[in-house]
């Protein structure tokens, strides 16, 4: 991972965004935020309804003016280009494919624009038509065309003009689940094959885990955090950012020993001590002794067994299942420890047996490695 | 079909019902309106039809009968050409005819050029103003249509407002003749008519996706192209329906050139009304309206092939 643009220092990002914000009125829908992005990559903004993302692509289209800031694409400053002189296209969530052209002209209409010759608007649309496989349908009209294939029109529309970025508002949204895991594959293959920055903004965050090089979460106009996929899920920094990826069980305490990387953190609601080693280039975590913190660990980091473990290294919980579900490739449970709380475990079923190991009121102990208690000061 | 056969037969069983008495419903729904144009619109024209046929007589009714049931085999059938081939000798008729298609026409145009840019204004205003200004396109019609219209006749009169405020102004020394002239028909059935022409506008610019300005504009095109490459050809439904209202009522209007024309702006609508109570030659005036029948049903079928095309379309 030591190659990747964003840990080198020295790399040049592709976009520059630098203290960009958009205000309505009062509303601060994007608050200065700073954002790089290099060349190739498949970058997401995620984040739940109103937090300023789709604002933020919108002015990286054009379409919204900054209130203060500037952004810069491939070395030009880009804040005060109108939208139809910027090297960036847009696949709209809705598509917005022109309802009284055929596929063809929608495909064809941004390269007439750029006066090309005819010749070759005709085969670099036949090109592209291809290359979404949409050649067969190249003489229909919109309305004769399913969502999944309207979404491809406007894929093929943007990514004709051969832009140097391509932005992507919710592309997936609109499409039922089968279609969405293909179209996620075919994206990110014509990612690959085109080799063109792809911005995606999405509230989904499976969507962006699978699409995305690196991920930005947003709150209210700022940026939370910004790492890779599995960064944001095994590292989060704030319990807004856990909470966001997937399912993970938290527990206030308090801060009781810090010896380097490992520290030792009491907590009521687990009703035990509960370990956690932080990562090596965390040392100076700035967590101190008397902290207020919240420990977290993700339910598939979690072993439950009938007996209890013996290594003390290990953070230990005693409670009784209070619900199962079994899923085929594994298993959901629910435990009730001595703090009422509600603990989530899941464990794959690696092994084929049809009766269960862990029936409902067993009482099981459950427990996990200090690498996996995230520590959370926010 | 074949997956219901194997479910409950009860269920199977209320379908049918339904689908009967749907069936039923819907031809109901469908009859009445053509129960209403037969009863009101084809009937009564099939008897103007007729009576363009006939001579005019001193009588009651003031034309002659159909059939002469005295006389035997085709001479019974009393049916004349004369109405008609009379429209074609008289310029009187042609001109009329010319005048109307033409004043109608240009009114038209005059609609669209003006009614264009309110309705999209419309559509692009902020709610709630925009509900405040389409209330304000619909509110002339509180007022009678004949007072609005007589309301123009004192303003466009030679010490009317109009010329009052000119005089005044000094951009000219003596009153204008701007009451029973064409500009007064014209300006009399542009105001008239321009609600018929923004609306069907504004449901059409109301509807335009405004994703698709920008996806024309993120494509490269400039706010002027996305206008003819998106807005006007998405608008086309609207055009043509707005240009349809006002164009037909307008080339049979009566009232506006009768009250703001001069002696010149003969309009057929005029022409139709003066044989009829003037001369009372009810067979010459149904064959005037025969005639002009026929020149609105023209550019109806026109509108309704635009509207199979729309259909068609989405």
């Amino acid at each position: 991972m030591a190659n990747d643009p964003w840990d080198d220092p020295s790399a040049e990002p592709f976009i520059r965004i630098e203290g960009l914000s958009k205000w309505f009125g009062d509303v601060k829908a994007v608050n200065a935020v700073d954002l790089d992005i290099y060349k190739g990559e498949l970058f997401a903004i995620l984040g739940s309804s109103g937090c300023g993302k789709s604002t933020l692509l919108r002015m990286l289209a054009g379409f919204e003016v900054p209130t203060s800031g500037r952004m810069i694409i491939d070395g030009v400053e880009m804040t005060d280009v109108p939208p139809y002189e910027r090297p960036v296209n847009m696949m709209f969530q809705s598509y917005a494919v022109f309802p009284h052209m055929t596929v063809e002209k929608n495909v064809a209409y941004g390269l007439k624009k750029e006066g090309l010759p005819k010749r070759e608007v005709v085969t670099r649309v036949a090109e592209m038509l291809e290359l979404v496989q949409l050649s067969e349908l190249a003489k229909r009209k919109p309305d004769q065309l399913s969502g999944g294939q309207l979404q491809r029109v406007a894929l093929a529309r943007a990514l004709v003009k051969r832009p140097k970025v391509l932005l992507l508002d919710e592309p997936l949204a609109a499409l039922d689940k089968r279609l969405r895991e293909r179209t996620q594959f075919e994206l990110m293959n014509i990612q690959d094959k085109l080799g063109v920055t792809f911005v995606v903004v999405t509230h989904d965050q499976e969507e962006a885990m699978t699409l995305a090089t690196r991920i930005a979460v947003m709150d209210e106009g700022e940026f939370v955090q910004i790492g890779t996929p599995a960064e944001v899920y095994e590292f989060p920094k704030s319990r807004f950012v856990a909470d966001f990826f997937g399912t993970i069980n938290m527990f206030a305490g308090t801060v009781t020993e810090v010896n380097g990387s490992h520290v030792l953190i009491e907590s009521a609601e687990a009703g035990t001590v509960i370990r956690a080693t932080l990562r090596s280039e965390n040392v100076d975590h700035g967590i101190k002794v008397g902290n207020k913190v919240h420990a977290a660990v993700r339910p598939e980091k979690i072993v439950i067994s009938k007996s209890p473990q013996n290594d003390e290294e290990r953070t230990q919980l005693k409670g009784t299942v209070l619900d199962l579900a079994y899923y085929g490739n594994l298993s959901i449970y629910r435990i009730k420890i001595a703090s009422a709380a509600i603990v989530q475990v899941s464990m794959q079923n690696t092994e084929r047996r049809s009766e269960r190991a862990v029936e409902w009121d067993d009482e099981v102990y459950l427990s996990w490695d200090p690498a996996s208690s995230i520590v959370l000061t926010a | 079909m074949g997956r219901r056969g194997v479910s409950v037969l009860g269920s199977g069983e209320q379908h049918r019902t339904d689908g009967v008495k749907g069936k039923l419903w819907r031809r109901f729904v469908i009859g009445m309106p053509y129960l209403w144009l037969s009863l009101f619109f084809l009937l009564p024209f099939l008897i103007v039809f007729k009576i363009s046929f006939s001579d005019p007589i001193v009588g009651q009714p003031p034309y002659t009968a159909f059939f002469d049931w005295a006389a035997s085999g085709f001479d019974r059938l009393k049916a004349t050409l004369d109405n008609f081939r009379f429209l074609f000798e008289d310029d009187l008729y042609y001109t009329s005819y010319l005048k109307s298609l033409r004043i109608a026409g240009t009114a038209t145009v005059l609609c669209l050029l003006l009614g264009y840019p309110m309705a999209y204004g419309i559509a692009r205003t902020r709610q709630p103003y925009r509900n405040v200004l389409l209330l304000l396109i619909v509110l002339p019609f509180w007022t009678s249509f004949l007072l609005r219209v007589y309301a123009w006749m004192t303003m466009l009169g030679t010490y009317g407002i109009i010329n009052n405020v000119l005089v005044y102004l000094g951009l000219t020394d003596e009153p204008l003749k701007l009451l029973y002239t064409d500009f007064a028909v014209y300006i009399g059935i542009v105001y008239s008519y321009l609600p018929f022409m923004v609306l069907p506008l504004y449901v059409a610019l109301e509807r335009l996706d405004l994703d698709l300005h920008e996806a024309a504009a993120d494509l490269g095109a400039r706010p002027s192209r996305v206008f003819f490459d998106v807005t006007l050809p998405l608008s086309v439904p609207g055009i043509v329906g707005g240009c349809l209202l006002v164009f037909i009522p307008a080339l049979g209007e009566f009232v506006i050139p009768s009250l703001l024309g001069g002696a010149d702006s003969l309009m057929i609508g005029r022409v139709l009304f003066d044989e009829f109570f003037t001369n009372r030659d009810w067979p010459l005036a149904s064959a005037v309206a025969t005639v002009l029948l026929v020149l609105l049903v023209l550019p109806m079928m026109l509108f309704q092939r635009s509207q199979v095309r729309e259909t068609k379309l989405s």
